[in-house]
C-alpha cells in the first residue's frame, strides 16, 4: 500500500481488534444470512411458480389474441394438433400439449353438476402438467381410447360416481350446436386446489374436437419450459417461429395467473421488512463502532487538522474506514453465504411435515436455493449501503470539528 | 510570506460565567527568519497567541497578518491550506499519529500535499536522518522515547519547508539532554533553513536560545527584547 491514508485507515481498524470484528461479524452474518434467506426464498418462489403452473395453465400458452380475455369457444386455433407437433419438432422440445376448452353440464345416475370440460393430448399432457401424477383412483387417459374421463375427488363425490361409471354430459359446440357425450370414469385426480377438484373433467382431444365440433381447432398450446428461468428465451423463441402469424398471441405466465405474481410479490414485501430490520440493526453497529471510534480519536484528527487536513478529507477517511471493514464484512459474508447455498444446493431444505405435504399434492420433497446474481448481491449491497449511510452522522461530526475543540477533547 | 504582523489582538474565553481574557489588545510584529520565544505563566496567553497565528483559533477582534494573507479573515479552507503548506507545528505532548511508523508520521503531510510517492519517502528519510532517527525510520510513535517522538514531530513539522515553526512547550515533556538536543535542532534548522520559529515556553533553558524573547502575563506583552 503506497497510500499512506489508506495504510492509516487499515490499521485504526484493528486499534480496537475485537470490536471491529464484532462488527465485522454482524456485517457476515447479516451478509451470509441474507443471501442464504434470498436464495431460498427465491428458489421457493421458483417452485411455487412451477408447482402452480406445472398443475394446469403451463409456462407459456398459444391462444387466440381474444380468448385470454373472453374465454369463448368461438376463438378457437386451427389445427392445433398440427401446430403442436411443428412447435415440438422445431424446438426440439416435447413438453407442448394442445388443448380445448368447453363447458357442460355433467350427470350422473343421481345428480347434474356443471364442469369444464377439457380435451387433451394423453400423450403430451403429462408432460406439461402435474395433473396425471395426480390421479389417486384408477388412471389417467390413455391415447387413442376416447369415452374416457377423469374428474377430480369433489367433482365425484358431488356426482357421487366412482371408477367404471358412465357419465353424460351435454354442452354447446364450435358451431353452437348440441354437444353431448356419454363418457366412462377411468380415473379421479386429487389435485388439493379445490377449484380444479370441484369443477375440471379432462377427456382425450379427438373425442372431445368430434363431440364439440372442432373441426380439428383447440383452444391452446401450453408449453411447459425446462425451468422457469427459462421461460423467457423460450418465449422469445416462439415469438420468432410465428412471428408473421397474427392469429396466435403468446401469453406468459403471468398473464395467465396474475395472482400468482401478487403472492409473491406480497410475499416479498413481507419479508423485506425482516430484512430491513436485520439490515438497520448492522447499521446501527456500524454507526456505534465508528461513532466510537471517531470520539476517541478526536484530539487525534485535531491534530490533523493543525496539520492543515481539510475537514472533508478528515470524513473521507472515517467513510475509507467504513468502507474497509464493509469489503471485509462482504467479501467474508458472501464467501459464508455461498458456503451455505452450495451445502443447500446439494441436500436441499426441508421442514418437518413438508415431505407428507409433497406426497399427497405431487410437488418436490425439498426446497432448493436460487443461485442469481440478485440473491447473492441484493442482501451484502443492501447492509453495504446502510453501513455506509451509518457513517456519515460520525464522518458529519468530524467536518463540522474544528481544530483548537478537537485538541480541547480529553 | 513569513512575516508576522498582529495587530490589537482580543481573544476572551468564557469559562462558567466567568470571562477570562487570553489575548488583551496585542500588537506584535515579527520578520522572517526569527527565533522568538513567548514566555509567560501558565495562562499568560502564550498558547492562545500561537494558535491564533497558526489559523488554528479565531481571535474575537484584530488583524492577524502572515505576509500578504490576511489570516484572521480567512475561511476554513484556505486556512487548512495556509496551515498545510505555510505552517509547521511542534505539540507539547508530540501529537504524532500512533498507527504510522515515524517515516509515515513524516510522510503523511506529504501525502496531503500531493507529493509523489517517490519524493515524499526520500524526503521523510533525509529529514529523519537529519533529525537524528537514522534506523528508526519504521518504529510506530509507542516504540520512540519521548524525545525520539518530538523529533519525529520536529521532522513532520519542517520536512515541507513552512515558513514558519509553532512549537508549544516543546520540550515540557522532554528530560533535559533531549530538550537540549531539540533547542539545538531548532536552532540549526533555524539558520540553515532560514525558518521563522515561534516557540511558547517557560522554561529558562529554552529561553536562552531564543534571539527575541517576548514576555507574556493576563494576555498581554509586557516584554519585548533581543537577546
Amino acid at each position: 500500500m503506497k497510500d499512506v491514508t489508506l495504510r492509516m485507515a487499515w490499521r485504526n481498524l484493528w486499534r480496537h481488534w475485537r470490536r471491529t470484528w464484532l462488527t465485522v461479524g454482524a456485517m457476515i452474518f447479516s451478509n451470509g444470512l441474507l443471501i442464504f434467506a434470498m436464495s431460498l426464498q427465491f428458489g421457493s418462489y421458483d417452485m411455487m411458480i412451477d408447482n402452480s403452473l406445472q398443475a394446469y395453465s403451463g409456462h407459456l400458452q398459444l391462444q387466440h389474441p381474444r380468448y385470454l380475455d373472453e374465454p369463448k369457444m368461438r376463438y378457437a386455433l386451427d389445427d392445433v394438433t398440427e401446430l403442436a407437433e411443428r412447435l415440438r419438432r422445431e424446438l426440439d422440445l416435447d413438453s407442448i400439449s394442445a388443448r380445448a376448452d368447453g363447458f357442460a353440464l355433467a350427470s350422473s345416475n343421481e345428480r347434474s353438476y356443471g364442469l369444464q370440460i377439457i380435451g387433451v393430448d394423453p400423450a403430451h399432457e403429462p408432460l406439461v402438467s402435474t395433473l396425471p401424477g395426480l390421479v389417486k383412483q384408477g388412471r389417467y387417459l390413455e391415447p387413442g381410447m376416447p369415452g374416457e374421463i377423469v374428474i377430480g375427488a369433489v367433482l365425484a363425490r358431488n356426482l357421487k360416481v366412482g371408477l367404471g361409471d358412465e357419465l353424460t354430459f351435454i354442452g354447446s359446440g364450435f358451431d353452437d350446436s348440441f354437444a353431448a357425450g356419454i363418457v366412462t370414469v377411468v380415473g379421479i385426480f386429487e389435485s388439493g386446489i379445490a377449484d380444479l377438484d370441484r369443477a375440471l373433467a379432462q377427456v382425450d382431444l379427438a373425442y372431445f374436437q368430434d363431440v364439440f365440433a372442432m373441426q380439428g381447432r383447440g383452444h391452446s398450446l401450453t408449453v411447459r419450459a425446462q425451468h422457469v428461468d427459462d421461460v423467457e428465451s423460450l418465449q422469445w423463441q416462439i415469438g420468432e417461429l410465428l412471428d408473421t402469424d397474427k392469429s396466435l398471441s403468446l401469453r406468459h405466465w403471468d398473464e395467465l395467473q396474475p395472482g400468482l405474481r401478487q403472492s409473491i410479490q406480497a410475499d416479498m414485501a413481507s419479508n423485506s421488512f425482516m430484512y430491513i430490520v436485520l439490515i438497520v440493526l448492522v447499521a446501527f453497529s456500524v454507526l456505534n463502532t465508528q461513532l466510537m471510534s471517531v470520539l476517541e480519536r478526536t484530539r487525534e484528527f485535531g491534530t490533523m487538522m493543525a496539520l492543515g487536513l481539510q475537514p472533508a478529507r478528515l470524513s473521507r477517511l472515517v467513510m475509507l474506514e467504513t468502507g474497509l471493514m464493509t469489503a471485509l464484512g462482504l467479501v467474508l459474508g458472501i464467501g459464508v453465504g455461498l458456503v451455505i447455498n452450495l451445502y443447500m444446493a446439494r441436500v436441499g431444505f426441508s421442514y418437518p411435515g413438508m415431505d407428507e405435504v409433497a406426497l399427497k399434492f405431487n410437488l418436490p420433497e425439498r426446497i432448493y436455493p436460487s443461485f442469481t446474481i440478485l440473491s447473492m448481491t441484493l442482501g451484502p449491497a443492501a447492509v453495504a449501503i446502510g453501513s455506509l449511510l451509518a457513517a456519515l452522522y460520525p464522518a458529519l461530526r468530524l467536518y463540522l470539528l474544528t481544530p483548537i475543540d478537537a485538541m480541547r477533547a480529553v | 510570506m513569513s512575516a508576522i504582523r498582529c495587530r490589537q489582538l482580543c481573544k476572551t474565553f468564557k469559562q462558567g460565567d466567568e470571562i477570562i481574557t487570553g489575548l488583551d489588545h496585542i500588537d506584535l510584529d515579527i520578520e522572517t527568519g526569527e527565533f522568538v520565544c513567548l514566555s509567560g505563566p501558565s495562562g499568560s496567553g502564550k498558547t492562545t497567541l500561537l494558535n491564533a497565528i497558526g489559523g488554528l483559533d479565531t481571535p474575537d477582534s484584530g488583524e492577524i497578518h502572515m505576509g500578504d494573507i490576511r489570516v484572521d479573515k480567512l475561511e476554513r479552507g484556505p486556512l487548512a491550506d495556509m496551515r498545510l503548506h505555510h505552517i509547521g507545528f511542534v505539540f507539547q505532548a508530540y501529537n504524532l499519529i500512533p498507527v504510522l511508523s515515524a517515516q509515515e508520521n513524516v510522510e503523511f503531510v506529504m501525502e496531503v500535499q500531493g507529493v509523489p510517492v517517490a519524493e515524499r519517502a526520500r524526503k521523510a528519510l533525509d529529514i529523519l536522518k537529519e533529525v537524528g532517527l537514522e534506523g528508526m525510520e519504521d518504529r510506530r510513535p509507542a516504540q520512540l522515547s519521548g524525545g525520539q517522538q518530538q523529533r519525529v514531530a520536529v521532522a513532520r513539522a519542517i520536512v515541507s519547508h513552512p515558513d514558519l515553526v509553532l512549537a508549544d512547550e516543546p520540550t515540557a515533556n522532554l528530560d533535559s539532554v533531549s530538550a537540549a538536543h531539540l533547542m539545538g535542532l531548532f536552532q540549526e534548522l533555524n539558520e540553515n533553513h532560514r525558518i521563522t520559529f515561534i516557540i511558547s515556553t517557560h522554561d529558562k533553558r529554552v529561553m536562552s536560545y531564543a534571539k527575541r524573547l517576548i514576555k507574556m502575563r493576563d494576555g498581554k506583552i509586557i516584554g519585548d527584547e533581543a537577546q
